[in-house]
C-alpha cells in the first residue's frame, strides 16, 4: 500500500457520497415501502373485521379437547334412565358395573362428585347442585316449566330460562332442560385410547396389562391375552388406530412413490434436455419447454386433472406428485449434467467404450449425488405435500384430517392427527437427512 | 516408491500377487450389494404400485384412457364459450389477486420471522448463545406442519377468508427460510460485528449494521424462491379452504358442467403468473447473487 497524504480525487469523493446518499434513501425507503405494504394488505384482508368474527370460544372447546375430554352423566328425565358416557357417545356408554368411582346411582338417587365439594344429585323431585362458597341450586320441573331455587342475586355463570338451566363451574357443567339433565366432568389425558369400554383391558394400570400379557390365564380360551390385548387396541372404536395407520401408510406411500417415479424418469429424459448428450437443438429446447409447462401448470391442477381420470385414493396422489416432481427433476436433473466434467467421459471413450457405457460410467457417477441429494429432500417435502394433496384427492391422512375438522367435533381426534403427522414429517427429515449423510458422504459435507 | 526413500514399514507388505483377485472380488462384492439393493428397491415400487392401484377408486390402467377426457370435454366447451374469457379473466383478477398478497403478505412476515430465529439461532451470532438449541427446534417445529393443517384448524376459530392461510403459510415460512437464512449467516464475516462491538454498539445494532449488509443479497435470493412457493401453496391453501383464487376453483369446479369455461380461466391465469412469477424471480435472482459476487 502506498500512502500518499493528498486527499481522494474529487470525483471519486462524489461517487462515494453519491453512493451513500442513494443507500440511505434505499434503506429508509425499503421498509417504508413493506410497511405501505403490509397496511394495505391488512385493508384489503379485512384485519379489523376479523376480532368480530373471531371465535374465541371455539378455541378454548379446540385447546380444551387437545387435552382433555369429558364425561357425560346424562339422565333421560321421561323413562328416568340414567347413563354415563365418554364425551356422550352412544357407543362409549360405561356398563353398570364400570362405573367411574365419583358416580353412585342408588335406586332413583344419581350422586356425582365433580371434586372440591361440588356435588350434584339427581332425584326424583329434580336435581340439586352444591356449589362450594355459593350454596345449593335446585331445580324443579312443575306444570312443564323449571322452578330455580338459589342464593339471589344470581351470578353470571348460571343462565336461567324457563325450559332450560345452565350451571357452569370450573368443576364442571351442569345443563337442565326438560328432555334431560346432563352434568359433564372434565377430565385430563384422552380416554379409551388405549381400550375401549367393552374391552377386559379398560382401565388397568400398566403393571397389570404386562402380567395379564405374560403370566395370567387366558380371557378369551382361544387366543393369547397379548394378541387379544392387541387386537384390541388395533380395532379400537373410539381412535381407529388401524385405519390411522393406513392412512399414514397410504400418505408415505404417494410421496415414496411419487418421488421415486419421478426420478426414474426423469433422469432418461435428463440426457434428452441437456446440451452436452443432445446434439439436437430442437429436441433439447422441446424437452426444456415440455419440463417448464409441467412446472408451471401448478401441482393443484394436475391433482384435479388426475383425480377425474383415476378417482380419489393414494394412486391419484402418487401421480400428482410424479407428474409434478418430473418436471423439476427434469430442469435440476439436466442442468446438473451440463455441469459435469468432461474429461472423465473422454478417458472412458479412450478406452472404445459405447455411449451407454460411457454414461454408465462416466457420467452417473458424478451426478449421482447430486440427483441423490435432491431426490431425498424431495421425499422429504413430498410427505408434506402428500398431507395436502391426499386432502384434495381423498387419499391418506390428509383427508381424515380435513374430514375430522369438517365434522367440528372430533377434536381430540385432530389433535392426534396433527400429532402424528409432525412425528411422521420430523422422521422423514431425520431419516432423509442421515442417508444423505451416509450415501454422499464427503462429496457434499459442505452443506448442510 | 516412496517406501524406498524412507526405508520398509514395519509389518507385513500386501501380496501384488494377489491385487488382480482382490480387486475383482472387491468389484464383485460392490456390484452384489446394489444388486441387492436394486432389487429391494424394484420390490418396494411393484408393491408399493400394486397396493396404491388396490386402495384408489379407479384402477391405473383403466384410467389412463380417461385422462385426456376432462381436459378434452373442459377445454372443448371452453372454446364454444371462448368469448367469455376476457370476461372472466377480469371477474377472477381479485381473487388472484388476493392469492397473490396471501404469498406476498406471508413471505414477509414469514421472512421477518426467519430473519429473528435465523439470528438468534446462529453460532457466533446468538444473542444468547445458550437458547441456540432451543430456536433451532422451534424452527424444525414451524417447518415440520403442514400448512394445511393449521390453515384449518385457524379456518375454524377465525372463520373463513385470507387471514387463515397467511398465518399458515407464515409459520412455515418462518421455518423453512430461518433455517436457509442461518446457513448463510455463518458463513457472514464477523470483522464488522467485533468492529461494532468494539465501538459499543448494541446486539441490534451489530446485527443491522454488521451482519445484514453481508448477507442481504442471499437472503433476498431465498427469499423470492419462498414466495414463488408460496403463491402455489397459497393457491393450494384456498383449495382445501379459505380465499383467493383457489376457492373460486373449487366453486367452478363443484358446479361441473356449464361453468368449464371459469375453470379454465381460471388454470389460465394461475399458469400464466405462475411462469411470470418464475421467470422474474428467476432473473432477480441472478443478478442479486452474482451483483453480490462483484
Amino acid at each position: 500500500m502506498t500512502a500518499t497524504l493528498s486527499g481522494p480525487p474529487p470525483a471519486l469523493t462524489d461517487t462515494v457520497t453519491r453512493a451513500f446518499a442513494r443507500r440511505r434513501f434505499f434503506s429508509f425507503a425499503l421498509p417504508g415501502a413493506v410497511l405501505a405494504y403490509l397496511v394495505y394488505a391488512a385493508v384489503a384482508f379485512d384485519v379489523a373485521g376479523l376480532a368480530g368474527r373471531a371465535r374465541w370460544d371455539n378455541a378454548a372447546i379446540l385447546l380444551s379437547d387437545f387435552w382433555s375430554h369429558k364425561i357425560h352423566v346424562t339422565r333421560d328425565n321421561r323413562s328416568d334412565k340414567v347413563s354415563v358416557s365418554v364425551e356422550g357417545e352412544a357407543k362409549h356408554v360405561f356398563p353398570d358395573e364400570k362405573l367411574p368411582d365419583w358416580v353412585k346411582i342408588q335406586g332413583d338417587v344419581t350422586t356425582v362428585d365433580l371434586g372440591e365439594g361440588n356435588i350434584v344429585t339427581y332425584d326424583a323431585a329434580g336435581a340439586r347442585y352444591v356449589v362450594p362458597g355459593y350454596g345449593t341450586v335446585d331445580i324443579r320441573p312443575q306444570d312443564g316449566k323449571l322452578v330455580l331455587t338459589a342464593p339471589q342475586p344470581l351470578p353470571g355463570w348460571i343462565n336461567a330460562a324457563d325450559n332450560k338451566v345452565t350451571v357452569t363451574t370450573p368443576a364442571g357443567r351442569f345443563t337442565y332442560s326438560r328432555s334431560k339433565v346432563e352434568t359433564f366432568k372434565y377430565q385430563s389425558g384422552w380416554e379409551l385410547f388405549f381400550f375401549t369400554l367393552d374391552s377386559p383391558f379398560w382401565g388397568k394400570g400398566p403393571l397389570d396389562l404386562l402380567r395379564l400379557a405374560t403370566t395370567a390365564d387366558r380371557i378369551d380360551p382361544n387366543r393369547s391375552n397379548i394378541g387379544y390385548m392387541l387386537s384390541d387396541f388395533w380395532t379400537n372404536k373410539m381412535w381407529h388406530h388401524r385405519d390411522v395407520a393406513w392412512a399414514m401408510f397410504e400418505t408415505l406411500l404417494m410421496a415414496f412413490l411419487g418421488t421415486m417415479g419421478a426420478a426414474i424418469l426423469a433422469l432418461p429424459l435428463g440426457f434428452l434436455a441437456a446440451s452436452n448428450f443432445m446434439p439436437v437443438r430442437a429436441v433439447r429446447f422441446a424437452f426444456r419447454r415440455v419440463f417448464d409447462f409441467i412446472r408451471g401448470v401448478d401441482g393443484l391442477i394436475w391433482t384435479i386433472i388426475l383425480s377425474r381420470a383415476f378417482g380419489p385414493g393414494p394412486m391419484t396422489g402418487a401421480l400428482a406428485i410424479f407428474l409434478t416432481d418430473t418436471g423439476s427433476f427434469g430442469k435440476m436433473f439436466s442442468e446438473a449434467l451440463e455441469n459435469i466434467d468432461e474429461k472423465q467421459v473422454e478417458g472412458i471413450r479412450s478406452t472404445g467404450a459405447t455411449s451407454l457405457q460411457r454414461a454408465r460410467f462416466g457420467v452417473i457417477p458424478q451426478v449421482m449425488p447430486v440427483i441423490l441429494s435432491q431426490v431425498l429432500y424431495y421425499l422429504e417435502s413430498n410427505t408434506r405435500s402428500a398431507t395436502v394433496i391426499g386432502a384434495i384427492v381423498g387419499g391418506g391422512i390428509g383427508l381424515l384430517l380435513t374430514q375430522a375438522i369438517i365434522t367440528q367435533k372430533d377434536w381430540e381426534d385432530v389433535a392426534y392427527y396433527m400429532v402424528l403427522i409432525v412425528l411422521m414429517v420430523m422422521l422423514m427429515d431425520t431419516l432423509s437427512g442421515w442417508l444423505r449423510r451416509r450415501l454422499i458422504r464427503g462429496t457434499e459435507a459442505g452443506k448442510s | 516408491m516412496v517406501d524406498i526413500a524412507f526405508g520398509p514399514e514395519p509389518g507385513p507388505r500386501p501380496d501384488r500377487s494377489t491385487l488382480q483377485g482382490d480387486y475383482l472380488e472387491m468389484v464383485r462384492r460392490k456390484r452384489m450389494y446394489g444388486g441387492i439393493l436394486l432389487v429391494i428397491f424394484i420390490a418396494m415400487m411393484a408393491s408399493g404400485f400394486a397396493l396404491a392401484e388396490y386402495r384408489n377408486a379407479g384402477g391405473f390402467l383403466d384410467g389412463l384412457p380417461l385422462l385426456g377426457a376432462f381436459p378434452a370435454e373442459v377445454i372443448s366447451e371452453a372454446w364454444a364459450n371462448r368469448a367469455n374469457l376476457p370476461g372472466l379473466f377480469v371477474e377472477f383478477l381479485p381473487s388472484l389477486i388476493e392469492t397473490l398478497n396471501i404469498a406476498a403478505v406471508s413471505t414477509i412476515l414469514g421472512g421477518i420471522g426467519a430473519v429473528v430465529l435465523a439470528l438468534l439461532s446462529t453460532r457466533g451470532l446468538a444473542r444468547w448463545p445458550r437458547l441456540i438449541p432451543v430456536f433451532r427446534r422451534m424452527m424444525d417445529a414451524a417447518r415440520a406442519v403442514p400448512e394445511v393443517v393449521i390453515a384449518l384448524v385457524l379456518i375454524y376459530i377465525l372463520g373463513g377468508g385470507p387471514v387463515p392461510a397467511v398465518l399458515a403459510i407464515a409459520l412455515h415460512t418462518s421455518g423453512a427460510l430461518g433455517k436457509l437464512f442461518s446457513e448463510v449467516a455463518e458463513n457472514a464475516d464477523l470483522k464488522p460485528v467485533e468492529g461494532l462491538t468494539s465501538v459499543g454498539a448494541s446486539w441490534t445494532q451489530k446485527m443491522v449494521l454488521g451482519v445484514l449488509p453481508q448477507v442481504a443479497p442471499n437472503w433476498t435470493s431465498y427469499a423470492l424462491l419462498r414466495f414463488e412457493i408460496n403463491v402455489r401453496a397459497s393457491a393450494i391453501l384456498g383449495f382445501v379452504g379459505s380465499g383467493g383464487i383457489g376457492h373460486d376453483l373449487k366453486l367452478a369446479m363443484q358446479w361441473g358442467q356449464g361453468r368449464y369455461d371459469k375453470v379454465v380461466a381460471i388454470f389460465l391465469l394461475l399458469f400464466l403468473t405462475i411462469v411470470l412469477i418464475d421467470r422474474f424471480s428467476d432473473r432477480a435472482r441472478e443478478r442479486l447473487v452474482k451483483g453480490a459476487r462483484a
